[in-house]
């Protein structure tokens, strides 16, 4: 007997076969982070949009080294900390890569990098209206997940916990609450650290993951690029296949009756 | 008055000369850009890649120029 395929994950234009968004910074080699994103299995890659250096202008371009037939390329607002400049961001990144989707982040302070909520709703609101994919990166408030999706969001990525944290997902019921909420694709971006972090995620129900932080920082990236590939797959299968009831005390799985000594009894 | 043969410009925060009635495609090359992907603002706003042949640069213009880098 064949297991069910699991459905493609759809996101605007998107169809990806795999749950698992990997980050592209922070890697010590181009080279390092081709293996990794290979070892992942994942299809789709954020970028970031920077100023051009015009002092060192030797070298190759990030896209030089990634396979666009193999890799599609989602462009994020990074390190923005207005509304305005996400904007101007993410024009710029669908000028260059003639691409409507965008991971949006508008951020709140450069210290705790969360997210600003009122500033990325207004922005999620603004670009939906210009024909951009709008994948929100939002704090895991179960409520504010329902505005993003009422403001025109085409995906909500709630924070498990602070960026680059690897504090795992600090708050697995607003991540249940929030997926019970919205239609829309749910992926859990940021603070996840290790694979039973991304197995959790994929448990409580998120529709993907996305990863850097936890791959680029592993003392063996790739082997824990080819980790979280398995967790993700592990965690959503858990999730399909609906997990037993927890309960406080036990109960045997091998039979109660039959046992030596069973014909003495009186 | 003799015209002015130059013009000063400031891309991404720093000072850059360009001669007087240069294009965008024009500043690129000087730039060393010619063949980059990038993409590019004037004063905050967008210029689209099909108009850059056509846009002339005034002094005073502050250019953004960006391309992709490892992010999440």
């Amino acid at each position: 007997m064949g297991l069910p395929l699991d459905k493609p994950l759809e996101i605007g234009p998107l169809r990806l076969t795999s749950r698992l968004l990997m980050g592209s910074g922070r890697y010590a080699s181009h080279q390092e982070m081709v293996a990794c994103l290979e070892a992942s299995g994942a299809e789709l890659i954020t970028v970031a949009v920077r100023r051009v250096n015009l002092d060192q202008r030797a070298g190759t371009s990030l896209l030089d080294h990634i396979d666009r037939e193999r890799f599609q390329i989602l462009p994020n607002t990074a390190g923005c900390y207005k509304v305005a400049d996400a904007l101007r961001t993410a024009r710029l990144a669908r000028e260059l890569l003639d691409t409507p989707l965008v991971k949006l982040e508008v951020i709140g302070d450069p210290h705790t990098l969360l997210p600003d909520p009122l500033g990325t709703v207004e922005a999620t609101r603004i670009l939906a209206d210009e024909g951009f994919v709008v994948m929100a990166y939002c704090s895991d408030d179960p409520r504010l997940v329902v505005t993003l999706e009422q403001a025109g969001a085409a995906a909500v990525m709630p924070a498990g916990s602070p960026i680059g944290s690897g504090r795992g997902v600090a708050n697995p019921g607003n991540i249940e609450i929030a997926r019970s909420l919205v239609e829309l694709p749910l992926i859990v971006d940021a603070g996840l650290g290790t694979a039973s972090d991304v197995a959790l995620a994929m448990e409580l129900g998120a529709d993907g993951v996305l990863l850097n932080s936890a791959v680029a920082g592993a003392e063996d990236p790739v082997l824990m690029a080819r980790a979280m590939k398995s967790a993700c797959r592990a965690g959503r299968d858990a999730y399909l296949a609906g997990r037993m009831p927890s309960r406080l005390h036990a109960q045997a799985s091998s039979p109660a009756t039959g046992l030596l000594g069973e014909a003495l009894s009186f | 008055m003799m015209q002015r043969m130059s013009l000063t410009l400031a891309v991404n925060g720093k000072p850059q000369e360009v001669p007087t009635g240069s294009l965008l495609p024009d500043l690129l090359k000087t730039l060393g850009l010619a063949d980059a992907q990038v993409a590019l603002e004037i004063n905050g706003k967008l210029v689209p890649k099909r108009k850059w042949p056509v846009r002339e640069l005034s002094s005073g213009d502050r250019i953004e120029v960006v391309t992709l880098v490892g992010g999440g």
